[in-house]
């Protein structure tokens, strides 16, 4: 009940934030030289102003930008998006083909930077100062410095191109016809680098905050009670410490889910995975405006929906929040 | 008498390059089966760590260079670290000081209760609850059943330290080491939690090592007692000997900072003395807001308070932590908003004043805060942090500057000290350089709140006969915010006690001491450890 | 001892401060070693590196000299990571601050516009910004300034939270202290060194995003960006791999750098947190 209560009321505050953004956003793309319609005709090598101007009424652009502002809103609550002008079908369903890829590899992703993160932050932490520490530090801050779309073309060179042991991009063999589990392997070596090169900045910011919460909360009075209980290391470690020392990630997991998606979209670009981010890049370069702001808007709602289930995780983890006031 | 814990000769090492070597030199001490030895000294005297030695949890770099621990015999010193952890806990249990950060926030009171247990028993998980069930009932927790599922947050301070004493009983050990246990408590809660403390241990033939900085506690519930200085003990013996005769210079001078729990003998306020400052019908209330219809949760801080300051007096404000009288300090100073009443400063009412006349008139009004540490800006050299004042008011920066060496002079501090940062500087000399910052301004009341609580008992003798003296010279009128009836029988002429918000009692120190009217004036001044104990008059060694 | 002294000290803001000089000497040197435009086509194509002493780094699939384009390259990443840090430190300072300070409506506005900030995935934001503004590179850096504000603005707040109810500020507050000299003269200069060292931070994501634009294309394609040369090196990247491999490296090497100073000015500005247990 507490959490149902405490979903409800983020979800509720951040509607407003939505809405804002989405205006911001509509009239932002006012700005932009040149339209949908003239980024068509351009591509088919010039049209003739009637049918541009055909073309204008047929996409609503006739009309003042408060009215085409209005209408959007209107289409938008009623989860139209519009059509898209480049793929000729609605962008909702253009979208909605693209989702499951972005979110396979986000969650993929996010679970390898949590987990190895995690980890090694408390590897780190436990031997603070020592060898271990200082070589897993290093490699976080290299990790960090990595350019993700560089480590995924060297990662193409190396395990694609000269080992031959990973496909070098796409999400599944196109025409292979595979089903079941074969389907499932064939998607999972397709996303093994993607994966890995997605997660490897995320990794780097997780395991230094794990190290440094964890370094933290061991100086807390409670593991010495803990310690004064006559509990051993292990227990203090895993009853007493790791628990308050997660909270600090999972609210940096809520702050940077935006991060992650906009990171998917150069990772979806090295490796042609068909997903969100490769489609906002083809929606940037050919101009197509409907669909940048149809995916800009399911961004959103997923970039909320993860800090929702954060939310709700923390709730979990930490009694003190959204409590019985 | 055989020993039950016998400490001898313990030689403790510090980490090199810090300001001494040893925080424990040649300790020896000896705790025999159900007494209570109260180890009292100073910030700094070691005694914590000797706390820490004893359960062999040092923190790293700290190590123990010589000496012997011994525990019905067996030395605790030589013991392996699997060996020492089924004695902790089991054997020798610990309670600590802050009983919110010694409980972990995450997990309910029942399990952390229940964790000792199985850590060193294999009771069934329904055994435990209800032996932890029992232990709650025992330490006399309102609604055990309730406080078993609760999380540290959902109770108030002396519930989390009954829950602490609940779980340091669990295993019936044999030495209980209590680390200032009852120090962050309310003086009503600590009197419950010293009398449940002394009441368990009769019972049940604990021995307890309490370690305080108060000798008021340990005139409530020790039967020895051990003075620490530098790592050392410099005196020790039955409490009524140590308390009365002392003998030891130290002791002496500790035992003399002590402020007696009567009124001093101050000449009494005439009865036509003008007033300083008179505040009225101060209300200040907390809201919370609400969300999406939920209910805003409303709190009354201050509920129409009307007191007056005489000119020339000091004005003490007593009473617990939630009773309002940090918040009406700083709705007099205008920190706070008010939403309805009056400060009136001579003719001037100072919550109708617009922000810039406010601005003007603080030269009037001038306040000491609490906290020695944070009042002072680390980043700003002493001498600025004391001539800022003047100079925001128009005085030229070289007479700002002079006013500054003036008032170090007058607060006791060496003016050459101007150019250092706060950070050089101890607990009782940023007091008096925030003592200074405040007079800089010649203000004609100063409202100072906790303004000696932080400090150690000779320091705080130091600062207030500091603030007494320039009280005199200067004709201050001092608003005193006090938690520390002790202290307010020293200095204070009146006396104002506040309860949720309200003043339950004002009057005179001598009669609000000697012949409180209100229940809960009385309730507060039976709670004052040590009260039947009156320190003795000793040649003062400061 | 003092902040530099112990930022000399510490082996990690050391080594990070010399990378960055060699960075920053590269860039410097750019116009000396190599004047002319680094874009010009300089000789036969797909050279391997150290295999023509002319081109010690190699060429490009059209022609142009590696080398040249790193020294460059190093210009471009140098300017847009401070110019976008400084901006998008000012911004977030100022908001902070302000939200922090003040708190109330003043700070709930403020943090709805940090939000709406949040809840958009910042690439994409700046794949907007770009498509709507251009791709010049002034454009893009005041695109990344933009985009990054947020987190420093969150910092800074949270400092000033603390910091306004310490008793230091309510004593300046007694004395008669306007509320803008309080925030500027006294809270600002104790909330600023987690600040600093979060500069580090953001000047890192800063390189690291216009990289990655200028990998997509998206970027300004008239100056020599490392992330161009990475794109450009995709092409040909399953024989002349060294095309991309090497501006990589260059990327990593800078951030690293940058991130390694961030962390010795952490050390040297937080000591208390070193060498606690």
């Amino acid at each position: 009940m507490r959490l149902l209560a405490l979903a409800s009321r983020r979800l509720l505050a951040s509607l407003p934030t939505l809405f804002l953004v989405l205006v911001g956003l509509f009239l932002l793309l006012q700005l932009a030289p040149g339209d949908t319609v003239d980024a068509l005709t351009a591509q088919i090598g010039g049209g003739d102003p009637a049918m541009m101007e055909q073309l204008r009424q047929f996409y609503g652009l006739d009309v003042s930008v408060p009215v085409q502002l209005g209408r959007y809103l209107l289409r938008l609550v009623q989860l139209d998006l519009g059509f898209s002008s480049i793929y000729g079908k609605p962008v909702a369903s253009v979208i909605l083909e693209r989702l499951p890829v972005t979110l396979l590899l986000m969650l993929s992703s996010l679970l390898l930077a949590i987990g190895a993160g995690t980890a090694l932050g408390i590897l780190a932490a436990r031997r603070v100062h020592r060898w271990p520490d200082t070589l897993i530090s290093t490699l976080g801050l290299v990790f960090y410095a990595t350019p993700s779309f560089w480590f995924g073309l060297m990662g193409i060179v190396l395990f694609s191109i000269t080992l031959g042991w990973l496909p070098p991009g796409g999400f599944e063999e196109i025409g292979a016809g595979f089903t079941g589990l074969r389907r499932v392997a064939d998607i999972a070596t397709h996303l093994l680098l993607p994966t890995v090169t997605l997660a490897l900045i995320f990794l780097a910011i997780y395991l230094r905050i794990m190290r440094a919460s964890m370094l933290e909360v061991m100086t807390q009075d409670y593991i010495r009670t803990a310690r004064a209980k006559g509990l051993g290391e292990a227990g203090v470690l895993l009853r007493h410490a790791l628990r308050n020392a997660l909270l600090p990630m999972v609210t940096l997991i809520g702050l940077q889910a935006g991060t992650l998606l906009g990171g998917a979209v150069v990772v979806e670009s090295v490796f042609a995975l068909p997903g969100l981010g490769r489609l906002a890049y083809d929606a940037v370069t050919q101009r197509d405006l409907n669909t940048l702001l149809g995916i800009v808007f399911v961004s959103a709602l997923l970039v909320i929906a993860v800090n929702l289930v954060v939310d709700l995780l923390y709730a979990r983890l930490d009694p003190r929040i959204g409590g019985r006031t | 008498m055989t020993s039950l814990l016998e400490i001898r000769d313990l030689d403790v090492r510090l980490p090199p390059g810090g300001d001494r070597a040893f925080a424990l030199e040649g300790v020896s001490l000896a705790l025999a089966r159900g007494e209570i030895l109260c180890v009292v000294g100073e910030s700094g005297s070691g005694k914590s760590i000797l706390a820490g030695t004893i359960m062999r949890l040092l923190p790293p770099g700290i190590g123990v260079a010589g000496g012997s621990l011994r525990l019905t015999g067996e030395d605790l010193l030589a013991m392996p670290e699997a060996g020492m952890r089924r004695i902790r806990g089991a054997r020798i249990a610990m309670i600590f000081q802050e009983p919110m950060t010694a409980l972990n926030p995450l997990r309910s009171i029942g399990d952390q209760i229940g964790e000792m247990f199985r850590i060193h028993t294999g009771l069934s998980g329904a055994e435990i609850e209800a032996r932890a069930l029992a232990l709650l009932e025992e330490v006399r927790l309102p609604d055990p059943p309730a406080a078993l599922k609760a999380f540290p947050h959902e109770l108030s301070g002396g519930q989390r330290q009954r829950a602490m004493i609940a779980m340091a009983l669990a295993l019936e050990p044999e030495v209980i080491i209590a680390d200032e246990p009852t120090t962050a408590l309310d003086v009503t809660t600590q009197a419950q939690i010293l009398a449940l403390v002394r009441d368990l241990q009769r019972r049940r033939g604990t021995a307890v090592l309490f370690i305080t900085h108060d000798f008021g506690v340990v005139a409530e519930i020790a039967d020895r007692v051990a003075v620490m200085q530098h790592g050392r003990v410099v005196e020790s013996g039955e409490a009524e000997a140590v308390l009365n005769r002392p003998e030891h210079p130290y002791t002496r001078a500790l035992i003399a900072a002590v402020p007696p729990l009567h009124a001093a003998l101050r000449a009494p306020m005439p009865a036509d003395t003008p007033p300083a400052l008179r505040i009225e019908d101060l209300s200040k209330t907390y809201r919370r807001s609400g969300w999406f219809g939920r209910k805003g949760r409303e709190t009354r801080a201050v509920a129409d308070v009307t007191l007056t300051l005489p000119r020339g007096g000091t004005l003490g404000i007593v009473g617990e932590s939630g009773s309002g009288k940090s918040t009406l300090a700083r709705c007099v100073m205008r920190l706070l908003q008010p939403e309805a009443g009056h400060v009136r400063l001579g003719e001037t009412d100072l919550l109708a004043l617009r922000p810039a006349e406010w601005r003007r008139e603080t030269r009037r009004i001038q306040m000491v805060f609490q906290d020695p540490y944070a009042s002072l800006n680390p980043r700003r050299r002493v001498g600025d942090l004391v001539a800022q004042g003047p100079v925001l008011h128009g005085v030229p920066r070289a007479e700002a500057m002079e006013r500054a060496r003036e008032l170090f002079e007058l607060v006791g501090l060496r003016a050459d000290a101007l150019e250092r940062f706060p950070h050089e500087f101890s607990g009782g000399q940023r007091q008096r350089i925030g003592l200074a910052r405040a007079l800089a301004l010649r203000p004609e009341v100063l409202v100072a709140d906790e303004a000696v609580s932080a400090l150690d008992v000779s320091v705080q003798a130091q600062v207030l006969r500091l603030l007494a003296e320039l009280q005199q010279r200067l004709g201050l009128s001092l608003l005193f915010i006090t938690h520390d009836l002790r202290v307010a029988a020293q200095i204070c002429d009146r006396i104002a006690v506040m309860q949720g918000g309200h003043v339950v009692e004002e009057g005179t120190a001598q009669q609000v001491f000697g012949a409180p009217r209100e229940d809960y004036t009385r309730a507060l001044l039976a709670s004052v450890p040590g009260r039947a104990w009156t320190p003795p008059e000793t040649a003062e060694v400061a | 001892m003092s902040a530099l002294g112990r930022f000399l000290r510490n082996p990690a803001g050391l080594i990070g401060l010399v990378l960055l000089l060699l960075v920053l000497a590269a860039a410097v040197s750019a116009s000396f070693f190599y004047p002319d435009d680094p874009l010009r086509l300089a000789g036969r194509p797909l050279q391997w590196p150290f295999a023509n002493p002319r081109f010690p780094l190699g060429t490009d699939n059209t022609g142009r000299d590696i080398a040249a384009q790193l020294l460059h390259g190093a210009r471009i990443s140098l300017l847009i990571g401070v110019v976008a840090t400084l901006l998008s430190l000012s911004i977030g300072v100022a908001v902070g601050a302000i939200a922090g300070y003040y708190g109330g409506w003043v700070d709930d506005a403020l943090m709805r516009v940090a939000e709406m900030f949040q809840i958009l995935p910042n690439f994409l934001l700046l794949l907007v910004l770009v498509a709507v503004f251009g791709s010049e590179i002034g454009t893009v850096t005041v695109a990344i300034g933009i985009v990054s504000w947020p987190a420093t603005a969150r910092l800074t707040r949270a400092e000033f939270l603390t910091l306004r109810q310490r008793e230091f500020v309510e004593a300046c507050r007694t004395l008669g202290m306007r509320d803008a000299r309080i925030i500027l003269g006294e809270i600002l200069p104790n909330a600023l060194p987690p600040v600093i060292v979060y500069a580090g931070v953001v000047m890192a994501t800063a390189i690291l995003l216009e990289s990655a634009l200028a990998f997509l294309n998206l970027s300004d394609p008239n100056v020599a960006s490392w992330g161009n040369l990475i794109g450009a090196g995709r092409a040909v990247l399953r024989v002349q791999w060294y095309v991309s491999a090497i501006p990589g490296l260059a990327i990593l090497l800078t951030v690293l750098a940058v991130s390694l100073v961030g962390q010795g000015l952490n050390d040297a500005l937080n000591p208390r947190l070193k060498g606690t247990p």
